[in-house]
């Protein structure tokens, strides 16, 4: 280091006040930061927490087996309960598990709306009442490159439509989300537009093998699962599967569902699991197979449901129709 | 007397990683779980490195220059595992986990990581980090600060500075909808680098 021989102090060297009073603001700018590092330090410690596994909840009653479940082994019950998107409660994984329990179920209520003879708010009980449970055990690919495969139990979303009479104008369906700030504090951080909202093609929500599920592993929906009543739509994007509905609403054209909303270059309306076109992030051809410490297999055409679904896109194309 | 303690002190978050791996208590998604701890401790010691200027001029404590470069190589350690853990676990993954002794695996991984990194801004960002902390690490060492002379030494180690303004971006545009952390990570860079703008315009 150089030592320079001290000299003199010209006036003009001393540091006038506007800048001495900046320094003042810097150091409270500094502290403010450094509150703001140790906030974050603090919050960012907890994912290496592990959340907390849902309570048990009552068994579900006369459950059937469905030739449409795959026979892969399905992940536990920790592991489904504890590593969760659902930005009400936290945009971490472990944070629903955390948060959840402030969810009420009970009352519910699911207004139907729109385009069909049905209209009304029907209470969960009769929007299940002459549903036949069944245990659903599907695959579940998230957007973000991991999946798992999870024992739901369900009915078909097309049994419930069936009873609410869409009309001939009924071309989409679209689902909320409850939104109560008293029970999702953590909503408010969440940057996402609440309440959230997702659509299926009216085909879509048709086909055999998109549920309601009310269960998992044959018990009642824990709330971090997006109890009490949620959708599964096996072959898509973990997001289009809403959560805790509390409308079905039958309209005329496409819904603009929340995720495409937020970025619209990122996530579409059909979402399909679709290897061939990746999120502009990263690649979506293989997939972490949770808990894999890696990206374990090949991520499959309509998340291995093509079979039966890709009829439904024919003629479409899916790299513009993402 | 004291370096060694900071030392063992820097080296907690990974023995912590290492303990929560051996034990089993991560989450369901282990490899989110290291790949985000050795990203943000690799930010956190690039912002407490460039702490060490601003403390001293505030504080007038001067002997907190004997941890920079110790703080300095924490930060490239981090982020170096933080940059294997996504070759190995994302890129050579992809590849199916060829053999490694191969010429031809090395090859199509280099190919692999160059697509990526041309491809997603994201990966871009994220190994600029990375490479910019490269040449500051390999010039650490007492030796290479007297061939460099201080003057260039200096000027070549500004590169943290990028560093730094990289790995911000690279986590905010990692998270979804929730800016708020990498937010109060990009405010704490801000003014640890004005405090440096500041003091440039005074003189």
């Amino acid at each position: 280091m150089l030592i320079k021989p001290p000299s003199d102090i010209r006036s003009s060297e001393i540091t006038p006040k506007p800048m001495y009073l900046n320094r003042r603001a810097f150091i409270r700018a500094a502290a403010v930061a450094a509150g703001a590092a140790a906030t974050g330090c603090a919050g960012i410690d907890a994912l290496v927490e592990s959340g907390q596994p849902a309570p048990h909840r009552r068994k579900l009653e006369d459950v059937r087996k469905s030739p449409l479940s795959t026979d892969e082994k399905p992940n536990t019950w920790d592991q489904i309960t504890t590593y969760n998107n659902y930005y009400e409660f936290g945009t971490r994984k472990n944070q629903p598990s955390q948060l959840a329990h402030t969810l009420q179920t009970e009352p519910w209520t699911v207004a139907v709306e729109g385009e069909c003879n049905k209209k009304a708010v029907y209470h969960l009980e009769d929007v299940l009442k002459g549903q036949t449970l069944e245990d659903r055990i599907y695959r579940h690919r998230c957007v973000e490159g991991w999946s798992m495969v999870i024992p739901w139990v369900g009915f078909s979303l097309s049994d419930f439509i069936k009873k609410c009479e869409p009309t001939s104008k009924a071309k989409y369906v679209e689902f909320t989300t409850l939104y109560d700030l008293k029970q999702m504090p953590a909503a408010r951080y969440g940057g996402l537009e609440w309440p959230y909202l997702e659509g299926l093609r009216m085909d879509e929500a048709m086909h055999p093998l998109t549920i309601l599920a009310v269960g998992l592993y044959g018990e009642v929906l824990p709330n971090q699962n997006g109890a009490p009543i949620r959708l599964h739509v096996p072959w898509k994007y973990g997001f289009k599967s809403i959560k805790s509905i509390v409308k079905v609403k039958f309209v005329e054209r496409q819904p603009y569902n929340t995720w495409q909303k937020q970025t619209p270059e990122e996530y579409g309306f059909y979402s399909n699991v679709n290897p061939t076109v990746d999120h502009p992030r990263w690649s979506q051809a293989a997939e972490q197979r949770l808990p894999s410490f890696y990206k374990n297999m090949k991520t499959l055409m309509f998340n291995g449901y093509g079979d039966q679904v890709a009829s439904m896109y024919a003629g479409m194309d899916l790299r513009k129709n993402y | 007397m004291l370096k060694p303690v900071v030392f063992l002190g820097c080296l907690g978050p990974a023995a912590w990683l290492a303990r929560s791996i051996v034990i089993g208590d991560l989450s369901a998604n282990p490899l989110e779980d290291i790949t985000h701890a050795t990203g943000i401790w690799a930010l956190r010691f690039l912002c407490i490195t460039l702490a060490v200027t601003p403390l001293r001029r505030v504080t007038g404590w001067n002997g907190a220059i004997r941890f920079r470069r110790m703080l300095g190589l924490f930060a490239f350690f981090y982020g170096s595992v933080h940059l294997l853990i996504y070759i190995v676990a994302d890129r050579l993954a992809g590849l199916g986990f060829p053999s490694i002794a191969a010429w031809q695996t090395a090859r199509d991984l280099a190919a692999s990581i160059g697509a990526d990194i041309y491809k997603r801004p994201f990966i871009t960002v994220g190994f600029t980090a990375w490479m910019c902390m490269l040449p500051l690490a390999l010039t650490s060492t007492a030796g290479m600060i007297r061939r460099l002379g201080g003057r260039r030494w200096n000027q070549l180690h500004r590169l943290i500075y990028a560093s730094a303004i990289a790995g911000v971006v690279h986590f905010l545009w990692l998270v979804k909808s929730d800016i708020r952390e990498p937010a109060a990570y990009g405010a704490v860079v801000g003014v640890l680098l004005g405090f440096r703008l500041a003091r440039l315009r005074r003189t």
